[in-house]
Order: C-alpha cells, then sequence, then structure tokens
C-alpha cells in the first residue's frame, strides 16, 4: 500500500499529494462525543481548514487522522486505505503541533533531520535534504541553534521543515500560529500556503481563527460539537452560510427581521434577493454583512452607540429606530460620535436569511 | 516631568506560553511611599525615585525605609552566623591544630594514612552502590508513573510515601532492617525454615558496612523519586506525538529523545544520591556500634574516644576531607541542574 | 467540490468498530502501559513494605519463645507504664519541644526574611537560596564537630536543657523549609498583589499581614510539618552533643526492651506519614480551586 519509507523522492516535482477520507467518524471521552459522526473528503494537494470555536472536535478530527487518537466507529482512508491498524509512526504524514514540539537537545538542523534518521537514511543524505527544506522556510543560517535561541516564528518554520522534510503524503497542522504574535502569524500563514502549493501536499489545517482559515484555505469546513455544519470554499461560506452559527463564525453579520414574500427579502422598503435555497414565505431573519450597509443622507434613522477605527476602515454600532442594533462598515473620514443621528442605507447586495424562529 | 517607565521584571518572548499570545510588557508607576515597589534591577530605588519622581523630598523617608529593611536581614543573618557559618569554620579549622593549640599539618597528613583512606574507599564504594540501585530503582517508579494525573490518588499517595521514607533513617531504619533480616528476623527466618536458605552462613553482614547497603538503599529510592519526577514529568507529550509522526519507534524515542533529555537530571539526582548516602552517620551509628568503617564513623569515633585522647582534631581533619568532598560533588550537580532548567523552558 | 452541508445524523454503516482502544500515547511510547505500572510499582511496592511488616510483626513476639503475645502492647498502656518508661516518656517530650521551637525558628526567623527579600531585596534571593542549600554540604555529622564548643557557650548562658538544640535544628531543616516556602511565594504573584494593594490605599503592615500571609498558609503548613518530620527523626547531634532526644532515647530503650522500641518507632513513622500526607493534599487542593 504505501511507498517503501525509505524512498527518497525528488524534491523539485511537487509530489501528487494523497487523498484523505473520513467515513462517519465518531469518538467519545467519557461520555461526551468529542466527533459525532464526521465525514470529510480531501483531495489530493488541496488544503482544507477545520474551523470552529475550542471543543468542536477539530483537533481531535486532526489527531486521529494522525492516529494520536483513535476512533471509536467509522473509518479513515488516506490514499484509499484503511489505516485503523497503522500506528502513527507508520502512516507517513507530517505534523505541526502548537507549540513546544522541537526537541530541546537537538539543533535545529538534528531536529530536522530526524525524520530521516528514523527512515534510516545516511548521514550526508541526510544533511542535504534538511538543508534544503531548512532553505524552503529560510532558516539555513540559525541550523546550529537550539530551540529556546529562537522566536516563537522561528520555532514553528523549523516544526514545519521538519515535518516536511520525509515529504509525507499529507501534512497535518494542529494551529500552528496560535501561540504566535498578529504580525508574525499573517506572515506565516502565507508562507505554509506557499510552501504547501508549491509542494503539493494535501493538508488539513486546524484553527479557531477565521480570518486565517478564510486566508489559506481551498475549502473550509465549519465545525461545532463534534460535527461539520458547513464545508465549502471560503467565498461560499461568507456569502452562503446554511445556519447562523456559521454565519456568525464566519465573518461579521447583522440579523435584521424582515419579510420574505415571493422568494424577495423585504426589509426596511428594500426589496433585497436571497442568496441559498428556495425558504417558506413569512418573517425571517435577513444576515446582512457591515459592508452592505452605508451612512447616507436618506434612509433608516438610528443613533450612534460606538464607532471603531480600524485602520483602512471604521465600523459604527447604530440603534436604529426599530431598536435593532446594526454594525455598518464605512471609510474613515467620516468620524461618528457616540450619540450622534445618524443615517443608514442598505446597498442591496443579496442577503441570506434564516426563518425568524431559529433559534442559535 | 514626565516621569520614567521603568521596565520590571523579565520581557515575555513571543514564544511563551500559548495562553499568553499577547502578553505585554508590564510597566508599573514608580512610588515612593510603599515599600511594596520593586526597584528596578538596573538601578537603586533611592536614586530612581529622586530623579524621576517629582517629589523629591520624600527620597530622605525612602532611605530610611530601606536602612530598617536591611535592619530587618540582621536576626536572620546573626542567627546563621552564629549557628551555620562559625561552626563550619571551626569545623573546618579544628584540623589545622593539635591539641596544644598550635598549627599543625599533621591531622591533614593524617588523613592519608591506610586506614583513613580505606575509610574514605570504603564510604564512597558505600554510597556509589546505594546511589546507583537507588537511582535505577527510583527512576523505574517514576516511570512507572508517568502518565497517572497529577494530583491524584495514585501520586498523592506515592509521594507522600516518598517524603516521609526519605526521612525515614538513622535508628528506626536500623530497627527495621534488624526485624526483617536480623538474627531473628522475619525474612531470616522464613528464609531458613521454609526455604532452607541461611544467609548468615558466611558470618552476620547486616552489622558491618555491606550490611548498610539494603537500609541506605530503603532511603535512597524514596529520595531519587522526589529529586527526579519534576523531569520525568517535564517530558512533553508533544515530544513523544512529534516522534511518532516523524517515523519513530517507541525505543527511537526514548533513545534519541527522551534519555538524552533526562540525562542531566538522572545524573544530578545520581549524585544527590551519592551525596546523601555520603553524609548519612545515623543509620551507621545505630547498627555499628563500635568500629569506623566509613567516615561519619571514624568522626565519632574522633569526637567520643576515651581511649584515645585529644582525637577532637582528627575529627576536624575528617570534617574537612567530608566537606571537600561534598562541595565537588554538590557543584557537579548544580551544573547539572542548570542544565536541565535550560531545557525546561 | 461542491459545498456540503452538515453531515447525516447517524452514521450510516460503522464498518469497522473497535473493541475500546489501547491508550495511544501507551502505543508511542510516552507512558508505560496498565500492566508495566502496575507490576513496577506492585512490587517494588511490596518490597517497601516488608521491612514495616516485619517491625510490626516483631512487636508481637514474645521474647526468644516462639510465640507471640500483646503484652509489649498492651504494657504501654498499663499504670506502671509511666514508670518504667520515664526515660523514654521524658525523651519524647524533649523531642516535642525541640520540634516546637524549630517550627518557631522557622517562623520567627526564616519566614520573615525571606518574604522581606522577594519584596524588597530581590538581588539577595539567590544568596538567601545558597545560604540554605548550604546544609545539605555541610552534614549534621560535619556541623556537629564545630557545634561542640558552640554549645559550651550556649551552656553557660542558657543552661543545658535539651531545647537549646534548636537552634542547630532550626539549620538543619533550612533546605526543606525554604523550599516549602519559596515554591508558594514563586506561585503567587506577590509584586502584583502588594501593588495592587497599595494603589488601594494599604501600607506595607497591612499588604504583609493580610495580603501576603494568608497566601502563604500553604507554604508555611508545608514547612512546618516537615521540620517537624526532620526533627523527630534527629539522631547524629543529639547523639554527639549528648543529649537526650526521641531517637537516642530509642537506640537506648532497644538495648534492655527492643519490643517498645519498635513501637515507638512504628509510631514516629505513622505520624510522620500522617503529617506528609496533609502536606501532600494541601499540594493539591490549591490547584483545583484555581480552575473554578
Amino acid at each position: 500500500m504505501t511507498a517503501a519509507l525509505t524512498e527518497i523522492r525528488p524534491t523539485a516535482t511537487p509530489t501528487t499529494g494523497a487523498t484523505v477520507q473520513l467515513s462517519a467518524v465518531v469518538k467519545a471521552f467519557a461520555g461526551h462525543a468529542a466527533l459525532n459522526s464526521i465525514d470529510l473528503e480531501v483531495a489530493p494537494g488541496e488544503l482544507v481548514a477545520l474551523l470552529g470555536p475550542s471543543g468542536c472536535g477539530k483537533t481531535t478530527a486532526l489527531r486521529s487522522i494522525s492516529g494520536l487518537e483513535s476512533i471509536d466507529s467509522g473509518r479513515i482512508l488516506i490514499d484509499g486505505a484503511d489505516v485503523a491498524d497503522t500506528p502513527t509512526n507508520k502512516r507517513d504524514i507530517g505534523m505541526v503541533f502548537q507549540a513546544y514540539s522541537l526537541f530541546p537537545h537537538m539543533t535545529v538542523l538534528e531536529n530536522v533531520e530526524f525524520g530521516l534518521k528514523m527512515r534510516k537514511v545516511a548521514a550526508a543524505r541526510r544533511r542535504e535534504r534538511a538543508l534544503e527544506t531548512l532553505d524552503m522556510v529560510g532558516l539555513t543560517k540559525h541550523r546550529e541553534r537550539f530551540a529556546h535561541q529562537l522566536s516563537g516564528g522561528q520555532q514553528q518554520r523549523v516544526a514545519l521543515a521538519r515535518a516536511l522534510v520525509t515529504r509525507p503524503r499529507v501534512l497535518l497542522l494542529d494551529e500552528p500560529l496560535s501561540a504566535l504574535d498578529a504580525k508574525v502569524r499573517v506572515q506565516l500563514r502565507e508562507e505554509i500556503r506557499r510552501i504547501q502549493t508549491e509542494l503539493g501536499i494535501t493538508t488539513v489545517f486546524v484553527t479557531h481563527d477565521q480570518e486565517e482559515a478564510l486566508a489559506v484555505a481551498d475549502r473550509v469546513a465549519v465545525m461545532r460539537d463534534g460535527r461539520i455544519e458547513q464545508i465549502g470554499t471560503p467565498e461560499e461560506l461568507y456569502a452562503t452560510p446554511t445556519n447562523a452559527f456559521v454565519a456568525d463564525f464566519v465573518g461579521l453579520s447583522n440579523r435584521m427581521p424582515a419579510e420574505l414574500i415571493d422568494g424577495q427579502v423585504h426589509l426596511h422598503g428594500c426589496t433585497l434577493t436571497l442568496l441559498g435555497g428556495p425558504m417558506p414565505d413569512g418573517p425571517v431573519l435577513a444576515l446582512v454583512r457591515p459592508e452592505d450597509i452605508a451612512l447616507a443622507t436618506a434612509g433608516i434613522a438610528g443613533t450612534v452607540i460606538s464607532s471603531s477605527f480600524l485602520g483602512s476602515l471604521r465600523r459604527t454600532r447604530v440603534r436604529l429606530n426599530d431598536g435593532a442594533v446594526v454594525a455598518v462598515q464605512h471609510e474613515v473620514e467620516r468620524r461618528p460620535l457616540p450619540g450622534d443621528v445618524v443615517t443608514v442605507q442598505l446597498k442591496g447586495a443579496p442577503v441570506s436569511a434564516l426563518p425568524s424562529k431559529q433559534k442559535k | 516631568m514626565r516621569p520614567s517607565w521603568p521596565r520590571s521584571g523579565r520581557r515575555q518572548s513571543a514564544n511563551a506560553h500559548p495562553a499568553d499570545a499577547h502578553a505585554t510588557k508590564i510597566h508599573p508607576i514608580e512610588y515612593t511611599v510603599s515599600l511594596a515597589t520593586e526597584p528596578a534591577p538596573e538601578q537603586d530605588g533611592v536614586e530612581l525615585t529622586a530623579r524621576h519622581h517629582p517629589r523629591v523630598a520624600l527620597a530622605k523617608p525612602s532611605n530610611r525605609r530601606r536602612r530598617l529593611a536591611y535592619a530587618g536581614l540582621t536576626p536572620f543573618a546573626a542567627y546563621v552566623l552564629i549557628f551555620l557559618a562559625l561552626p563550619t569554620i571551626l569545623a573546618v579549622v579544628t584540623g589545622f591544630f593539635s591539641d596544644d593549640g598550635s598549627l599543625t599539618f599533621e591531622n591533614i597528613t593524617g588523613l592519608f594514612t591506610p586506614t583513613i583512606l580505606a575509610t574514605f574507599g570504603s564510604s564512597f564504594w558505600l554510597s556509589g552502590v546505594t546511589a546507583v540501585i537507588g537511582a535505577v530503582v527510583g527512576a523505574l517508579i517514576c516511570y512507572a508513573m508517568l502518565g497517572t494525573k497529577v494530583g491524584g490518588l495514585l501520586r498523592t499517595i506515592i509521594e507522600s510515601a516518598a517524603s516521609v521514607l526519605a526521612q525515614f533513617g538513622g535508628v528506626m531504619l536500623a530497627f527495621a532492617f534488624i526485624a526483617t533480616i536480623g538474627v531473628q528476623g522475619l525474612v531470616t527466618v522464613i528464609l531458613r525454615d521454609t526455604f532452607g536458605i541461611d544467609i548468615f552462613a558466611d558470618g552476620v553482614w547486616l552489622y558491618q558496612v555491606p550490611g548498610l547497603i539494603l537500609p541506605y538503599v530503603y532511603f535512597q529510592v524514596p529520595l531519587m523519586v522526589i529529586t527526579f519526577l519534576p523531569a520525568l514529568t517535564a517530558l512533553r507529550p508533544q515530544w513523544a506525538e512529534a516522534s511518532a509522526t516523524l517515523g519513530g519507534t517507541r525505543f527511537a524515542y526514548w533513545r534519541h529523545i527522551a534519555a538524552p533529555v533526562l540525562a542531566p537530571a538522572f545524573l544530578g539526582s545520581l549524585l544527590l544520591l551519592f551525596a546523601n548516602a555520603f553524609s548519612s552517620f545515623a543509620t551507621a551509628a545505630a547498627l555499628i556500634s563500635q568500629g569506623s568503617q566509613i567516615v561519619p564513623l571514624q568522626i565519632r569515633a574522633a569526637l567520643v574516644s576515651e581511649t584515645v585522647l585529644g582525637r577532637e582534631n582528627m575529627a576536624g581533619a575528617l570534617a574537612l576531607g567530608m566537606i571537600v568532598v561534598m562541595v565537588v560533588v554538590m557543584w557537579a550537580y548544580s551544573v547539572l541542574q542548570s542544565r536541565t532548567s535550560r531545557w525546561q523552558r | 467540490m461542491s459545498a456540503n452541508v452538515a453531515a447525516p445524523v447517524q452514521p450510516v454503516e460503522t464498518v469497522s468498530k473497535r473493541a475500546k482502544p489501547a491508550n495511544q500515547a501507551v502505543r508511542i511510547g510516552a507512558e508505560p502501559s496498565a500492566l508495566t505500572r502496575r507490576l513496577i510499582l506492585g512490587i517494588i511496592g511490596a518490597i517497601f513494605l516488608i521491612p514495616v511488616i516485619a517491625m510490626i510483626e516483631f512487636t508481637f513476639r514474645n521474647g526468644l519463645a516462639g510465640d507471640y503475645t500483646v503484652n509489649h502492647w498492651t504494657g504501654l498502656f498499663s499504670e506502671d507504664s509511666a514508670r518504667t518508661y520515664r526515660g523514654l516518656y521524658q525523651a519524647i517530650g524533649n523531642s516535642l519541644v525541640l520540634a516546637a521551637v524549630t517550627v518557631g525558628i522557622v517562623l520567627v526567623l526564616l519566614l520573615p526574611t525571606m518574604v522581606l527579600v522577594h519584596m524588597q531585596f530581590p538581588r539577595l534571593k539567590r544568596t538567601l537560596e545558597f545560604i540554605c542549600i548550604i546544609p545539605i554540604t555541610v552534614p549534621a555529622i560535619v556541623l556537629v564537630v564545630g557545634l561542640a564548643p558552640i554549645y559550651s557557650v550556649v551552656v553557660q548562658v542558657l543552661g543545658g536543657s535539651t531545647w537549646t538544640l534548636a537552634f542547630a535544628y532550626g539549620i538543619t531543616v533550612l533546605p526543606y523549609a525554604y523550599r516549602a516556602i519559596q515554591s508558594n511565594l514563586d506561585a503567587i504573584p506577590v509584586k502584583t498583589l502588594s501593588e495592587a494593594a497599595s494603589t488601594l490605599g494599604a501600607g506595607w503592615m497591612t499588604v504583609l499581614w493580610t495580603i501576603l500571609l494568608p497566601n502563604l498558609r500553604r507554604g508555611v503548613l508545608a514547612a512546618s510539618f516537615i521540620s517537624i518530620a526532620v526533627v523527630l527523626g534527629e539522631f547524629t547531634i543529639a547523639s554527639l552533643l549528648n543529649r537526650r532526644n526521641l531517637q537516642t532515647a530509642l537506640l537506648q530503650v532497644s538495648q534492655s526492651d527492643p519490643w517498645v522500641a519498635v513501637i515507638f518507632a512504628l509510631f514516629a513513622l505513622a505520624l510522620a506519614f500522617v503529617l506528609l500526607l496533609i502536606i501532600g493534599r494541601l499540594g493539591s487542593a490549591t490547584p483545583s480551586r484555581r480552575k473554578s
């Protein structure tokens, strides 16, 4: 089934990654279901992000693929073969942990070489390959340093190189950026994406940061309480969330009471197209993105509650006359103060809607 | 005048604990009134307040408060001086004097006579053997405790038992072993009557140096558990997991990762056990009522001897010898400790 | 790949269902298996129990006759026991007094000094730590060589009773007491707490008394208990300075009545175990409190 692990793959040509499949996977911990029947298919070379709040099961799902967690029922297939009886060290995967995973007594180079050492690659060849991979993450000149001498971002880069040196068929990343400073996070996630695309490795990326997931992934699976709520491209998730949880988790949205008549959403005198599948007519909650509302000279009246400066834009919270509170995104030049009376206007973009009775 | 914002404490680095992902530098406001203010490490508290705080007039009470604070240290300092520093110095120095008060090196050279050297040899042998046995068995127990819940029942029992048994020395331990493997001891009798093995067929060895091995091991093993367990539990699970994902077997993990990381702590604990055995007196004194086969007993003989007068100075020389050995061992121990803590960040 | 909605509620088919899987940590070698754990702890535990069992068995022996008796135990509670074992009871009393005075020294001398250094003289922390570790390098057997002349002076000033030994014991327990209190000090954010209290108007005395000391209860208690355990077991200094304490008395009594000696040794062991068990529970009580 698997290629001999001692095989040394050429580095220039990207590997065709493996397929990963989770089929009705269930895992329970002491009475509570961490994974409640998960179905997931990852195509070769694809990067799928598992996104969700703490406790939703995303890390458990990742660790099940690696074999560090066993599952109660269901199947996990890598390249079409069931890996249930394959121990972790034979699954030919690469894994990057959140923190503290570098071996403290080894230099950076020795850390990166480790996977090759386990595959009995000769010392000279090992060194060469390790240096190559270290170069991909830009840390060649730190090769003789130790983990505690590196910054957090550098440590994670080494961890990435270490995971990639054997050119595994699947790369698993368990919240690799959560412990890092904001700026480093953005830099590093782009590097991870770049390397992953270059090498064509099938990747599963766990995070609780929706911006991160949307930025790097080919597809995002939003998880809650052990199930996948929705899986799709970032654009799909953003534009057409299938339920309130996903809509709230991915990006911001305002919930405004509206009326669905003849398949069109009627809201504050505007008629908007409905996104997603057909719904029965009646009262609904329209999900309106802050960027789809504007501060205008005429429209719905309201009072400003607060306004936040976010660098390239402002987000202002306004209490409308009917009591609803909405967030409005606008240019930075306008500076509303708390208590100002303003008028807002819907820009007319299509909106998703939820039946108004639905609880989150 | 702009108040300065002295930095106190270490900067939180970017690779801090995941929970501190947004760690900020802490800048306390300096104020003179509170005793609780810690002066910044590089500057004296008084100067800082005078220079940076507008209310310079309050610098004087701060000065006086500092002097008061120093005064607060004197009782302890005096106590330690009289009952630790002075006895140590006296113990060491008496070795250089003969009984009539004159300076001499006789006692020191006396350390190198065959009998005394043999005594040191026995002490080293006994300490070494019991340290190794204690270290291996103790490490085994610590290994068995890996993965148990911290603060759980099993751990608490073992840790308490270890603390008690590590202190269970001297006279009580001697009794216990006489009751166990003494001439009429429980195990001796069982072995003799049930299995026909007479452990004292070649003579009673319990009351000589080899007989000290078992009682010493009895308190060495718990001491090992106490000192080594923190190191073993500091092994991060991510290392084992990373090793597995990289293709390592269990054996490879222990050989390439766990063992090298634990080596300094293990050796450090080994040294501590050696020092512990070397400096033990009570158990040997209780089991060996007459005789001075190991250094502490030799000191006893020098201090209480009625037959040979004026041997207290010999005790001083022996004490000096012991201190030299202990200093070397403890220095090596502290070097190893700093190696361990470097990796336990 | 098109967007998928949430997975079906029931698993359609459970192709492979495993029996309760082995702990993965065991498979990767981070932990021993339950069997290994039980074997190791069981065997070693049993071996360590043997001397204690032998001691208990010994106390029931009827001299050199082959049978057993409870006389040695009942003899303790008889009316003459106080008279027969007067020396021993006196020695026990001495040891208890010594323990009390030693704990006093720890609380009155060591504790305030540690708090003072922690708050006011952080640079002296390493020095203090070094001082408190010295008694390990200079063991009792060495210290006693130099204590003899010092105690001849002490005897002139304070008399020859046994309680003055506590001054030496305070030094012997320094390493243990220091570590117990220091780990507590390190665990509470002393600086932040006292600064917060100061901004709210508290003077340094109030800070010490109402903020710091209550939080140091755990460390202080642990230090006290460990000091008691050490003092009760101390033999070297008492013996070589010719004083009577529990251990020297036990040794003496064992020449004439070994059974009683062993009985009291068992009592001392049980007491130490209880004390240190309490310390252990104290140590684990606080973290779980923090979780809520």
